[in-house]
């Protein structure tokens, strides 16, 4: 591990320390973990908005007449599908369809494409797209220093950021060019709650006037632990935990972001898995009884554990695991072994949690 | 409990429990820094009544909604009571972790393990 004096931190870190942020190192950097609670910031993020910083995710341009091309060879959607001003959820793959990353790219009105990575993967990812990039006539640029990004999510996070923007905010999966509380922005409607809101593009240099404006607005402070929390309620994958190298998007059931007709790095094996059914497969689950499941724990009979936490809107203990194939459907009764104590558990649908449609 | 407190009619294990000595019985629970650290605490599984606690040895876990840690016996003995209550509600050991958040209650088999233990002022410069 690094020592602290070599993690990097995002422009808004005197906010965070001024809020009364307790500070964690994450992926390389110094980053908000929780400020007034994770169940008071999850609430707000469910019941009314919270901005997270998540200044640590990469961002990869890819400019030149080639640019559709290049991307469809690395990334599993069907990149010519987003248009302009639009975004699309996708995976890079290695040639035997192991996850690199899950990644968000945007259409940009002049015809680049913006890339957001996670950051523990920024470097490598950036590597192996300009290493791929040699055949096509692409310009492939790390970004990463160019932008803040902020997320404002819940019910009244488009209210909030609308109020302080110079023009209509873009629909869900897309995102368009805004002055936001004068900073220039690229506004995307796109999250990893669950929740209606945006994520914000900007210029590191304005991103404390904007992170002041949202705050004065409502929104409330939100940290990584509180974003884990939401994201694991809805059935997000966080790679790391519940995608990595050695597993396949198939098995992780992200077969619906993979387009293997388009000849992607990777699409052989991932149609031969297809075809071939995986071995295990990821699955939500909840914990029937006492008991938090946590990354790591065994499932009795085969298979583990990837991401679990409580779930604070649940208020029980829910997770994602990686089960044998014939043990994946809801309903499907499942044991955990939770550091010696075996908790029962039921496979469920996504997303664990659904908001009321009559609240 | 938003202001660190630490009573001065505790004995402290270095592990961040306290323990309240009356004869040979006393009670167990975690400090304030111990629940700071922690953050919210979501879940906590009282142990079974009858079974016997070691000095030093962890006898529960208290579990964050990010992490999980040990609760170790400041003193050696067996368990006569537990606070069911914290099954239900968890966080009354952020809320008063002196007072409705106590964990067990012991009968102590060797009530001389006390000397091993901190003071209050032992305790806190230890934290410092």
């Amino acid at each position: 591990m690094p020592g602290a004096e070599t993690l990097n931190r995002t422009p808004l870190f005197a906010r965070h320390e001024e809020a009364g942020a307790k500070l964690v190192p994450f992926a390389g950097w110094e980053m908000p973990v929780q400020y007034a609670g994770i169940g008071a910031e999850h609430r707000a993020v469910r019941e009314h908005a919270g901005v997270f910083d998540v200044s640590h995710m990469g961002e990869v341009e890819t400019r030149g007449p080639q640019a559709q091309a290049f991307l469809q060879h690395v990334l599993s959607n069907e990149i010519r599908r987003i248009p302009e001003g639009g975004a699309q959820y996708g995976l890079l793959c290695r040639e035997d369809g192991g996850v690199l990353d899950d990644l968000f790219t945007y259409r940009l009105a002049d015809g680049t494409y913006l890339t957001v990575t996670n950051a523990a993967n920024h470097a490598r990812d950036t590597a192996w797209l300009q290493e791929h990039a040699g055949e096509f006539d692409v310009d492939v640029l790390d970004v990463a220093d160019r932008f803040a990004m902020l997320a404002v999510q819940g019910p009244a996070a488009r209210a909030i950021v609308s109020a302080l923007a110079d023009g209509v905010l873009p629909s869900r999966m897309h995102a368009c060019e805004r002055d936001v509380a004068g900073v220039p922005a690229l506004v995307a409607g796109t999250g990893y709650t669950g929740e209606d809101g945006v994520e914000l593009l900007l210029d590191p240099g304005g991103a404390e006037a904007v992170w002041d404006a949202l705050l004065a607005a409502g929104a409330a402070p939100a940290g990584l632990a509180a974003r884990d929390t939401l994201r694991l309620e809805v059935c997000f994958h966080l790679y790391g935990n519940d995608l990595m190298e050695e597993r396949g998007p198939i098995e992780a059931g992200l077969g619906w972001a993979c387009k293997e007709d388009t000849g992607f790095i990777g699409a052989e094996a991932v149609r031969a898995a297809r075809t071939a059914g995986p071995v295990e497969r990821l699955v939500p689950f909840v914990i029937d009884g006492p008991g938090i499941p946590r990354q790591g724990n065994p499932v009795v009979g085969g298979g583990e554990v990837t991401s679990g936490t409580m779930s604070p809107s649940l208020g029980v203990g829910i997770g994602m695991a990686y089960v044998p194939a014939e043990r994946a459907e809801p309903g499907t009764r499942l044991q955990i072994d939770v550091r010696g104590k075996v908790r029962d558990a039921i496979v469920k649908e996504k997303p664990l949690y659904r908001k009321d449609p009559n609240p | 409990m938003a202001e660190a407190s630490y009573p001065e009619d505790l004995l402290y294990h270095p592990e961040h429990d306290w323990a309240r000595v009356e004869g040979q019985d006393a009670t167990f629970g975690i400090t304030w820094y111990a629940q700071d650290q922690l953050g919210e605490v979501v879940f906590f599984e009282p142990p079974d009544v009858g079974s016997t606690v070691t000095k030093d040895e962890p006898y529960a876990e208290v579990e964050s909604v990010k992490a999980v840690s040990d609760v170790f016996a400041p003193l050696s003995g067996e368990i006569v009571a537990v606070n069911e209550a914290l099954g239900e509600n968890p966080e009354q050991i952020n809320d008063d972790p002196y007072g409705d958040g106590w964990m067990v209650r012991i009968k102590l088999s060797d009530p001389s393990e006390r000397d091993g233990l901190l003071s209050v002022d032992a305790y806190t410069s230890s934290l410092e």
